[in-house]
């Protein structure tokens, strides 16, 4: 051929720009993926990079690449990048997607993310029908980890974990995602092809630009699996690995349109707006009219206040209720609070207690282990907790006597028969009550219109709510009493 | 000039990308493209055009696994030349190809 021979040519496939000019994860090879000599993730990759070309999509596409050897794909593609944790692709997916409807959103995930560890998410993403794309490489292994078996994993497939096969006794049979996921009523396409050759790698091409295309047509969840090779874990050159997925991978997995719904599909209706941040007080019911006739919600809290009260009894006693008061009654009050129940397996007759915490600064943690109140509502309670209270910090205790053993010289107690003075009131149950009303008084911390506003969300039956106020007040009292006759005494 | 004798299509390879993977040359139709004999920079036999023959077909740019080893040119319509076209020999197209 002579050199004068000059002919004008016009690039008609280059590098698309979806990708990025060079990548800058090593200092070296950054015109190089990172991706084995032969591996199903760059032509994959390339596939979608072009059809993000052809719809001209780059600036409002966001992937979502997973965990296994595509974990770099954010490092390739010049769009919108979120890297998910383990099999979460597709969770995180619905997640961009929904906050950000505009965005046109792809899941790239291999198949030990989306059919091991993900498989939950996958499924739920499809049943909801979320309008994403999700590209799903199932090269029957994982591969990064080097080779452990997948849930895709051939029968027969040696791996490093099936040395001598997958055997479907030990390991079940090989998960079949697409027709899977095809069982479902809401997803829009799902169709599984190959990079067997070039008649399924251009099949391939096409069944991903669709996927994109029915994103850019606002249509719904889509989902391309593609058997993909790995040349290296497969211990195969890169022509054996192409000739392996179309004889024996396609075998286990027959290619073909599985679900295809965008002949006649309408975009997606966009989901309805969230409601606003304000509107929703009044859809949990706690919004100020539904509770304000007692609330001090607008009050400044009175006092500094730093509660770490541990509440414990018998089940049965209201231990967790006495919690959930005063929990409320801190929140309305315009406190950080927070209510932590704690009881064992057993269904009946178990003990049980309760961590709150009140404070204005915010809770670090709502587990209470050295409580400054301590409410024991009987003698077991007390002797299991009693070493925690902080010194200083206060006992109030269910009996007039109280256990030797658990005299403590820098600890305050109250130990009073609450259970009988709450008969007396009309209702034994109600010592939870008064025992709170003493604790309140102690604390001097919260309004007693929050008191109020708390027991009144709490307590729906009138006849307990009004025997509640009352033994409430006589808590209080008690604990005024107390301190009289300390004075007196003293 | 013999434009009746040019070929159709024309293949670039970037050695420095190309990882040698050796399936472009199992799929390309007309079997125009071969491995290199040297290694490049990187230790990989590189794909290498033949020099003459391919149609512009675009199938090995498809099967390449790497994002722009491979670019791929089609002859535009004799003298209807504007815009994007590049001109080059095609020995121009050699060293690119095995470098
Ligand atoms: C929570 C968690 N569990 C396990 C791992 C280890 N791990 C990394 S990649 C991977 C499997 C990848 O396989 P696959 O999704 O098929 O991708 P491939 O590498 O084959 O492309 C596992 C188990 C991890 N990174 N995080
Ligand atoms: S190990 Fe397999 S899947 Fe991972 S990059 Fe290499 S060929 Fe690709
Ligand atoms: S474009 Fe077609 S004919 Fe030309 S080298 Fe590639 S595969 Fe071969
Ligand atoms: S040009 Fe691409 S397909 Fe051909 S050998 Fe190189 S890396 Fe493989």
């Amino acid at each position: 051929m002579s050199s004068e021979l000059i002919s004008e040519y016009e690039v008609i496939h280059a590098k698309p720009k979806a990708f990025y000019e060079t990548y800058e994860r090593k200092d070296e090879l950054q015109h190089q993926t990172h991706y084995c000599p032969g591996c199903g993730h760059g032509t994959i990759h390339k596939m979608l990079a072009q059809a993000m070309d052809e719809f001209g999509i780059k600036d409002r596409t966001i992937l979502i690449s997973p965990v296994g050897c595509s974990v770099f794909a954010y490092y390739y593609f010049d769009v919108g990048n979120v890297q998910a944790a383990h099999g979460r692709a597709s969770a995180v997916a619905t997640a961009v997607k929904r906050s950000r409807p505009e965005s046109i959103v792809i899941s790239y995930q291999g198949d030990g993310d989306l059919a091991a560890i993900g498989s939950a998410e996958i499924l739920h993403a499809a049943n909801r029908g979320e309008p994403i794309a999700v590209i799903f490489v199932n090269n029957a292994i994982y591969s990064m980890t080097g080779g452990q078996f997948a849930p895709t994993t051939l029968i027969g497939q040696k791996s490093t974990t099936t040395p001598s096969g997958r055997s479907a006794i030990h390991e079940g049979y090989p998960l079949h995602v697409s027709e899977l996921l095809a069982t479902l009523e809401a997803p829009m396409y799902i169709e599984r092809v190959g990079l067997g050759d070039n008649r399924q790698i251009a099949q391939a091409s096409r069944a991903i630009r669709r996927a994109v295309e029915n994103q850019v047509r606002g249509l719904g969840f889509s989902f391309i699996e593609v058997l993909s090779p790995c040349p290296t874990i497969w211990r195969l050159s890169p022509v054996e690995s192409q000739r392996w997925v179309r004889e024996v991978m396609e075998k286990t997995y027959p290619l073909g349109v599985f679900r295809d719904r965008t002949k006649d599909a309408q975009p997606r209706p966009t989901p309805q707006e969230p409601p606003a941040l304000d509107a929703i007080p009044q859809i949990i019911g706690v919004a100020d009219a539904d509770v304000t006739e007692h609330s001090a919600i607008r009050h400044e809290p009175v006092t500094d206040v730093d509660l770490h009260v541990r509440v414990a009894g018998f089940g049965g006693q209201g231990v967790l209720l006495l919690g959930e008061v005063l929990a409320e009654a801190g929140l309305d009050a315009g406190l950080e609070v927070s209510w932590l129940p704690s009881y064992g397996p057993e269904m009946r007759s178990g003990t049980s207690n309760c961590h709150v915490r009140l404070s204005r600064e915010p809770i670090d943690s709502p587990l209470v282990t050295a409580p400054n109140v301590l409410v024991a509502m009987n003698e077991p309670s007390l002797k299991k907790f009693d070493k925690s209270v902080q010194a200083g910090g206060w006992v109030i205790y269910n009996g007039d006597a109280f256990p030797p053993e658990c005299v403590r010289k820098d600890v305050h107690v109250l130990a009073l028969p609450f259970t009988q003075i709450a008969d007396a009131l009309g209702d034994a149950r109600a010592a939870n009550m008064v025992m709170l009303g003493a604790l309140l008084e102690i604390a001097g911390a919260l309004p007693q219109t929050s008191v109020d506003a708390a027991l009144a969300r709490l307590v729906k039956n009138p006849r307990f709510f009004e025997l509640d106020e009352r033994a409430l007040a006589r808590g209080r009292e008690l604990y005024r009493e107390s301190v009289r006759e300390v004075c007196h005494a003293g | 000039m013999n434009a009746e004798k040019r070929d159709r299509g024309l293949l670039r390879v970037d050695g420095n990308e190309c990882k040698g993977c050796g399936l472009c040359v199992e799929a390309c139709p007309p079997k125009v493209i071969a491995m290199s004999e040297r290694l490049n920079h990187y230790g990989y036999r590189t794909a290498t055009y033949a020099g003459a023959g391919c149609t512009g077909c675009g199938i090995c740019f498809m099967v390449c696994p790497e994002p722009g080893a491979i670019t791929v040119l089609r002859a535009m319509a004799q003298r209807s030349a504007a815009g994007s076209g590049v001109t080059m020999g095609t020995e121009g197209a050699m060293p690119c190809a095995s470098n």
